[in-house]
């Protein structure tokens, strides 16, 4: 089953290859959780948890939990990043950065435990691959070019594997270098892969701060490997990508 | 003709430049070694393809010296477009060298390929909006797979 859902300003497209009843209500589950998700921790919304607990119109005792839950997650990464990760990238609090990827890894967890472990959710660009399609088959994740639009970088073969991809976004909203307030230019793209999306996925936007050091910074980080083109149209990978799974 | 060769070209420029990343140790700007800026008359000097047939056909660039150990690309041109790549000599001196090879060939072989052809389930790249979506490589697999 496929199915593609317009949600937290993005679309968020599913691959599910299960037959039967308990599919439709699988798929449900997580299509419910993205729209909690979008309401709890959207910045553009007034009423939302986050925009409230940053206005401190709410304290955090206030708040669901799992608001808790991302800004300690935020917080980790900002440390594991040497502060190239930020819960306040422009001042405001925005865990978005890391709530998208967290958003995915979750719903892929509601589908495996309904009972639907093969599938693939891609939240935006940010992949998580479920078990594989079949038995002992991967899944094909490609990584868009970077500089040629419509062209494949890269493909990762794999299953039960995380994929994210930070760039000049289409989206047009830049990532901001904490330590200089300005966009990060060095790199036009950076693909992080491991176990966990909403790790992947934030230190995919960390590395892209970054710049020139993600490579070093993504080798030496256990559980994730990288592949980078740089501004110059030079790509550079982690000894480990992909892995060999 | 001329476009066959610069893919040629390009990919073996590609393939050396990720070859020349030492293990562990992670470099930006590699210069190609000079065994890549073949000459034209080193290029013409290859098997022919003339892009006028709509046969398939076969044509291999020049072997480039590495310092992993020569590489070499094979590629097949149907009506003018690229239809297959394929690295023939590729490094395999040591372990490393495979394992290096394994990992590198293939992401490059790929970039000459669309993304029909490359069979793949989804798409990773930098997020898009709703309307970005539209025209993204995703949108077009979603679609396929209806």
């Amino acid at each position: 089953m496929r199915h593609v859902e317009h949600v937290m300003g993005t679309v968020f497209s599913f691959d599910i290859r299960h037959d039967g009843d308990a599919v439709r209500p699988a798929l449900d589950t997580a299509l419910t959780w993205l729209h909690w998700v979008d309401e709890t921790f959207s910045t553009y919304r007034a009423g939302s948890a986050i925009s409230r607990l940053d206005t401190d119109a709410v304290g955090m005792d206030e708040c669901p939990a799992e608001v808790a839950e991302v800004l300690a997650l935020c917080e980790s990464v900002e440390r594991a990043s040497g502060g190239y990760f930020s819960l306040r990238p422009q001042g405001r609090l925005d865990p978005s950065a890391l709530v998208k990827g967290w958003a995915v890894e979750r719903a892929s967890r509601l589908l495996r435990e309904a009972g639907a472990p093969r599938h693939i959710v891609n939240g935006g660009g940010d992949i998580r691959l479920g078990a594989g399609p079949r038995q002992d088959h991967p899944w094909r994740a490609g990584v868009a070019h970077p500089l040629r639009p419509g062209r494949i970088l890269a493909v990762v073969e794999g299953h039960d594997l995380a994929v994210a991809t930070s760039g000049v976004a289409e989206r047009g909203r830049h990532i901001i270098n904490p330590h200089t307030g300005r966009p990060a230019g060095d790199l036009v793209s950076i693909t992080v892969i491991g176990d966990d999306l909403t790790i992947v996925d934030a230190y995919a936007t960390a590395a892209f701060a970054m710049g020139v050091d993600a490579p070093a910074w993504l080798e030496r980080t256990p559980g994730v490997e990288g592949m980078v083109v740089t501004a110059t149209g030079e790509i550079v990978t982690t000894s480990g990508f992909p892995p060999q799974r | 003709m001329v476009r066959a060769f610069v893919a040629v070209v390009a990919t073996v420029f590609g393939l050396v430049l990720l070859l020349s990343f030492k293990p562990h140790e992670m470099a930006v700007a590699v210069a190609p070694p000079a065994a890549v800026r073949s000459s034209p008359q080193a290029q013409r000097s290859e098997r022919p393809v003339t892009p006028s047939t709509s046969a398939a056909t076969t044509v291999a660039g020049d072997t480039a010296d590495t310092r992993w150990g020569p590489v070499q690309v094979k590629i097949t041109v149907s009506d003018g477009k690229i239809t297959d790549v394929r690295v023939p000599i590729s490094p395999d001196g040591n372990r490393r060298d495979i394992e290096i090879a394994r990992q590198a060939l293939p992401i490059l072989v790929q970039e000459t390929l669309d993304a029909q052809s490359a069979h793949i389930d989804a798409v990773s790249g930098a997020t898009y909006t709703s309307e970005g979506y539209v025209t993204s490589l995703q949108s077009a697999i979603d679609k396929a797979g209806l």
